[in-house]
């Protein structure tokens, strides 16, 4: 035992092929899903199967997508942020207020990104340095900024915003590819990357897991929780934008509920509600059977309250469904 | 005085995987008696206790009740034969009133199968009047101190007409005073015709409590008898003494220069003015009780917990240490005793908890590289000599000595200076032990400071080439060389034979 060097075991790295993990992932699952509901689309209406249609259908996610991407490490690490709906409200307003008095098309982008990622930072500050837990400190800002907006706003509307600003929610980058599309894909490979490829993704799953071992580790655990707020907030200021030019004017109402969808989209796509795991991949193709669904029913003319029930079935039978197969094969 | 015992346990064994708990052990708890139950941390006290109460079933031997034997498949099971414990945390409800907490799951019930409330209060206050306590039966538990809190779980012991008293370490919370209130309701138990197994490490308390003993020792009975017959130096050697059954690997011990100084650590409240030297290739001990301070000063010397006042110095450098970021930069790494909470995160992979704290150095401007990840993780688990599938498995699935060989792989990885390792053997298996020492020898030898903070006496005598000893928060004794003994360990950590 003198020289425990030459005593020990060389471990081989991995006993799975890429393709066997792939294979076995929920993600393999959830594109079975996916084709499932676009083929049945496809037959159920003679209208799903036309590129401007479905070009439409996009927007059903793209926005929420954005936030989702960032929601997704947010959860990962352990916490969740239910402000994001509310923070679109007061980004919007604010990019509204700026446009009366002339701001133009980057001046105003730049605000309505920058009240996010304040709105984030508030965030993250009052759930790292007091140790509050984000569920109750995100229900509260979500009243208070959606608040905010309501006073300033009443029941009135912000619309005078300059023409070049439709670009960002109406514009197209080539053929039925739009914009919303573009910074869709380019976020989930930016977000994708982040989380898989990185040591900040890395210290995302381990704080996740275990945040009192992540600590002895040396992560420096309330810096990247803060982070993860101000990208969240970062990511709804982004969807403000977007949805505000798509939308061409504000009302204090606007994205109400969409908080409960975006984490929707994260748990469909995978990601443990409890923290710990997931991944981006996951939330991408969440995202597409999201988009399908509300899209295909939509075509079929079925109302918006049965197609939240849909979501909502959806959502418990592909969580369930692994759950219910593993105690089958128990028996 | 009965020759009966209420209960005994004749021959019990008890095995964990990798671990005999209990070998073939004998205890009898006589009426009106009180009998102290001693031994140092890991003699399977504990186990003792949870079998008398039905949480443990025994692989082997009897209980016996009254000279019959009878078989606790559960915890109601001995709560049936009036067996109670109180414990180090007494299992009581902090929402629930005093007397709810007195009556829960055996309330006195009234209509319709109603507690009846009235009278649960009456009981109760004329129990805690009985043992003098005189406790408001509708205070809120919460708004206790511990010690009243522990009358409650006496009255509550009472309550359910018990004949045997299981007091584990009653009065380690407690004040001076309040030790004196607890010692007159013993005796009131014990004028009752209870009775009473008392575990604690303080000598004086037994003496002045006790009628008889039994001494255990690395989960074997070791002796019993009547107080009257005994003295401190008699029980010591019995709770040490020892043929050594581990073999620990030979050491020369040619320390170094000083490479960490600690002058006048102190925290509000866990422990005061810690000064040493560590010197380079040194094997330094802590040695004390359970909740003497050792892990929380550990703690605060890489940055989870801010010390009060104090100074740490690395080389002649003063080094201010925030986080264990901090730390990790500085060199110094600390392996916790709580390795499931602590140490591994169980749920990822083993060459992801190794490089953890190093992927600064895995990673290039601040992306991931596999290649070199596994490469890292394949060196260090190879020289701990990993058991394991793949490196590609989840930690929690390896067994625990496997998973402790993760933790010191991770922190070695990190090529650190100074190496604390909080109980690094604590419930894990023979193997795995020899495995761990021989490993700390090796790094001191490679000129490495290791921190050994640990309570089992064989391995701070085997392993430290010096010794700590702290008590309540204080350094009360530096052992070398000759005053290295069980005996002077045992002495200074219980405070025996010293001004308290």
């Amino acid at each position: 035992m003198s020289d425990a060097t030459q005593t020990g075991r060389s471990l081989p790295d991995r006993l799975t092929t890429r393709a066997q993990r792939i294979f076995r992932s929920w993600e393999a699952l959830l594109i079975v899903v996916a084709i499932a509901i676009f083929i049945a689309n496809a037959i159920a209406s003679p209208y799903f199967l036309n590129a401007w249609n479905l070009s439409d259908a996009t927007f059903n996610f793209t926005e929420k997508a954005m936030i989702a991407f960032a929601m997704a490490l947010l959860i990962i690490a352990g916490e969740i942020d239910l402000s994001v709906a509310a923070i679109i409200a007061l980004a919007s307003t604010a990019m509204g207020y700026a446009a009366q008095f002339g701001v133009d098309t980057p001046g105003l982008m730049l605000i309505g990104l920058g009240t996010g990622v304040l709105c984030g930072a508030f965030n993250g500050a009052l759930v790292t340095k007091l140790a509050l837990p984000s569920i109750v400190v995100t229900i509260g800002t979500m009243s208070l900024f959606r608040g905010i907006s309501f006073i300033v706003l009443g029941d009135g509307a912000y619309r005078g915003y300059p023409e070049s600003f439709a670009w960002v929610g109406q514009g197209y980058i080539w053929w039925v590819f739009t914009v919303e599309m573009l910074i869709f894909a380019l976020l989930a490979v930016v977000f994708g990357v982040l989380l898989h490829r990185t040591n900040f993704g890395r210290a995302v799953y381990a704080i996740g897991n275990n945040p009192t071992a992540a600590l002895f580790s040396g992560i420096r655990v309330p810096r990247v929780k803060f982070i993860l707020f101000v990208l969240t907030g970062l990511m709804s200021g982004l969807a403000a934008v977007c949805l505000t030019s798509r939308l061409g004017s504000t009302r204090p109402s606007i994205g109400v509920g969409l908080e409960l969808e975006v984490v929707t989209m994260v748990v469909l796509g995978g990601i443990n509600i409890l923290g710990g795991s997931g991944t981006i991949p996951g939330g991408v193709i969440a995202a597409f059977v999201m988009g399908l669904v509300t899209f295909g029913l939509g075509l079929l003319n079925v109302p918006g309250i049965v197609m939240s029930i849909f979501i909502g079935a959806l959502l418990i039978g592909v969580i369930a469904l692994p759950r219910l197969f593993a105690m089958v094969r128990r028996r | 005085m009965s020759d009966i015992p209420v209960i005994a346990l004749d021959g019990i064994t008890k095995t964990f995987p990798g671990v005999i708990a209990l070998d073939q052990v004998k205890l009898s708890l006589y009426p009106g008696q009180v009998t102290a139950l001693i031994g140092e941390n890991g003699a399977g006290k504990s186990t003792v206790v949870k079998t008398l109460t039905g949480i443990y079933r025994p692989d082997g031997g009897q209980i016996l009740v009254d000279g019959k034997p009878v078989h606790f498949a559960t915890a109601h099971d001995a709560s049936r034969h009036g067996i109670t414990a109180i414990h180090q945390e007494t299992v009581l409800f902090d929402e629930l009133s005093v007397a709810e907490n007195i009556f829960i799951g055996h309330a006195p019930r009234g209509r319709f199968g109603l507690i009846d409330t009235a009278r649960m209060t009456q009981d109760a206050r004329a129990l805690l009047n009985s043992i003098g306590a005189p406790l408001d039966p509708d205070a809120k538990l919460r708004d206790l101190g511990i010690a009243s809190k522990h009358l409650v779980a006496i009255a509550r012991a009472l309550s359910i007409d018990a004949r045997v008293v299981i007091m584990d370490e009653p009065t380690a919370a407690l004040s001076q005073k309040e030790i004196e209130e607890l010692y007159k309701l013993v005796e009131h138990l014990k004028s009752q015709g209870k009775a009473i197994l008392f575990i604690s490490h303080k000598f004086d308390e037994i003496f002045r409590i006790a009628d008889r003993y039994t001494v255990f020792r690395d989960g074997q009975f070791v002796g019993d008898g009547l107080m009257t017959d005994v003295d401190q130096d008699a029980l010591v050697q019995m709770m040490v003494g020892r043929a050594v059954d581990q073999i620990f690997p030979k050491r020369v011990h040619a320390p170094g220069e000083v490479l960490l100084q600690v002058t006048g650590y102190s925290h509000p409240t866990e422990f005061a003015d810690i000064n040493f030297k560590l010197h380079k290739g040194e094997i330094l001990g802590f040695y004390g009780l359970v909740g003497a301070g050792r892990s929380e000063f550990m703690q605060s010397l890489i940055g989870i917990t801010r010390p009060s006042k104090g100074v740490c110095r690395i080389g002649e450098q003063i080094t201010v240490i925030r986080s264990p970021a901090d730390a990790i930069a500085a060199g110094i790494v600390y392996v916790p005793e709580d390795r499931g909470k602590q140490g591994a995160i169980t749920d990822m992979p083993i060459f992801q908890n190794v490089t953890l704290p190093s992927l600064r150095k895995t990673s290039r401007n601040g992306f991931i590289r596999l290649a070199e990840e596994f490469k890292l993780a394949r060196e260090y688990t190879q020289r701990l000599d990993l058991r394991a599938a793949s490196l590609d498995q989840d930690v929690g699935k390896l067994s625990g000595g496997n998973q402790q060989k993760v933790v010191i792989a991770k922190w070695l990885a990190t090529q650190p200076r100074v190496i604390i390792l909080d109980e690094p053997t604590k419930g894990i298996d023979i193997g795995s032990k020899a495995a761990v020492h021989s490993f700390m020898a090796e790094l001191a030898a490679m000129g490495l400071s290791v921190i050994m903070v640990s309570s089992e006496i064989p391995e701070v005598m085997g392993m430290s080439d010096r010794v700590i000893v702290m008590r309540e928060g204080r350094m009360v004794a530096e052992l070398v060389g000759e005053e290295l003994t069980p005996d002077n360990l045992v002495r200074h950590a219980a405070g025996i034979g010293m001004a308290a």
